[in-house]
């Protein structure tokens, strides 16, 4: 099964409202991933994205479902600045998922 | 509290603009300016704002001759935060392609709005408005999470045309930067926390690496380089530290490079500076060398990978040689 999020409806023209990822993380990504479905973010029409807004939206995947986060997550129509932000989230998550943590 | 508005208000010059202020009394503003000439970058306009709201309409006037270029002051609504009338009569030109006054944003869903309204009033290309909307995404985010701010962001913005530059202030008079990396952090200093804020990786919620669901520590990090890759300053002050991270020259050609460590960024930074009691963030932008964002962000983001390989790399242990 697929989820389309057709993220223009959501956060208008420009994605940078962590409100909103946060809701759609929680009510549309991380049950979708927890049947093992596949999430298709569709970016048509967004032209642009903070690194803030991305991180609340699929960080929290990733760290909690780890390889099925990252073989189920897909982005459609992502420009290439909104292409680049996603690979640094992503890169820098699995950096950091291995790692030991800081907490005291 | 008393604040001098003189005739070289920027960023190269906010250490000076910083170190007269007088912040003692915070229940009274009284702002003055230059008297024959007055200029006053974002930051300065926001800060004075900051602390106009702080303080109350009526107890906060414009005192003293104020020169006709204080024009500049009224348009971008300074005097509606004061009790003092304005003494300007003129037409007012129209808004856009100019600037954005000051506005005060206290909700997620303002911040959108605002960021809606506040590119066609700047006239910017969609890919300098990009770079712009991040900016602003950004910063205001981080006041409206971390600040704790009852009065919200204060935010204003400039493009000046002939130098094809983009200027940012945004202020808050929330909990500070210090305070907000207390828990986990423990900083010594308001100049350590506002080090500590721009260094990649690093969030007031939590220690662990690459952040909490909601927060990564990058926000910071990616404006103040997205400045550097421009040529262009910084600002942060926040309670007695100020740090402005300088332009890097012209002649030297290339991309200049990126550092995690801000201390490695040639800046300079005042640790006695009058407390100021929440945060001021600003930048200027030369949208002349903005190059593709995709390829500024790019590098950033792999600052920001080494950054974090190498902070693991020193909590691994080491083989014990005998």
């Amino acid at each position: 099964m697929k989820k389309n999020i057709f993220m223009r409806k959501f956060v208008g023209g420009f994605a940078e409202n962590k409100d909103i990822a946060k809701k759609m993380r929680v009510e549309k990504v991380m049950p979708t991933l927890l049947k093992h479905d596949e999430v298709v973010f569709d970016f048509d029409g967004v032209s642009g994205a903070t690194q803030s807004f991305i991180h609340a939206l699929v960080s929290d995947p990733i760290r909690k479902f780890g390889s099925t986060a990252l073989d189920n997550l897909f982005y459609k129509n992502a420009n290439d600045d909104i292409q680049e932000i996603i690979s640094i989230v992503y890169r820098y998550m699995q950096e950091s998922l291995d790692s030991e943590t800081y907490e005291e | 509290m008393k604040v001098f508005l003189s005739n070289q208000g920027n960023l190269r010059n906010f250490k000076g603009f910083v170190e007269s202020l007088v912040l003692s009394s915070p229940d009274t503003l009284e702002i003055t300016t230059h008297d024959k000439w007055v200029t006053v970058h974002p930051a300065n306009l926001v800060l004075v704002a900051a602390l106009a709201i702080q303080a109350g309409k009526e107890k906060t006037e414009i005192i003293g001759k104020v020169p006709d270029t204080g024009r500049y002051l009224d348009r971008m609504g300074l005097y509606e935060l004061t009790k003092t009338p304005s003494p300007f009569m003129y037409c007012k030109k129209e808004e856009s392609g100019r600037f954005v006054p000051i506005k005060i944003i206290k909700t997620a869903d303002d911040q959108s709005r605002f960021i809606i309204d506040m590119i066609p009033l700047l006239h910017l290309s969609e890919k300098n408005a990009t770079v712009v909307k991040y900016i602003v995404g950004e910063l205001v985010r981080n006041v409206l999470e971390h600040a704790f701010a009852k009065n919200g962001a204060v935010v204003a913005a400039q493009y000046y045309k002939k130098t094809n530059r983009v200027s940012i202030g945004i202020c808050d008079t929330g909990i500070g930067i210090w305070k907000s990396l207390q828990t986990h952090w423990h900083p010594g200093t308001d100049i350590d926390a506002i080090k500590l804020a721009i260094t990649p990786g690093i969030t007031g919620t939590t220690r662990r690496e690459g952040g909490t669901a909601e927060n990564a520590g990058a926000g910071l990090f990616f404006i103040k380089s997205i400045a550097k890759t421009t040529r262009n300053y910084f600002v942060i002050y926040s309670g007695n530290g100020e740090y402005t991270l300088l332009k890097h020259k012209k002649r030297i050609k290339g991309m200049p490079r990126l550092y995690a460590d801000p201390n490695r960024d040639p800046h300079s930074e005042v640790a006695t500076a009058p407390n100021f009691p929440g945060t001021l963030v600003a930048v200027d932008i030369s949208l002349d060398e903005t190059s593709e964002f995709n390829d500024l962000l790019s590098s950033i983001g792999d600052v920001y990978d080494r950054a974090i390989r190498e902070r693991r790399r020193v909590r691994y242990r080491m083989p014990k040689f005998i």
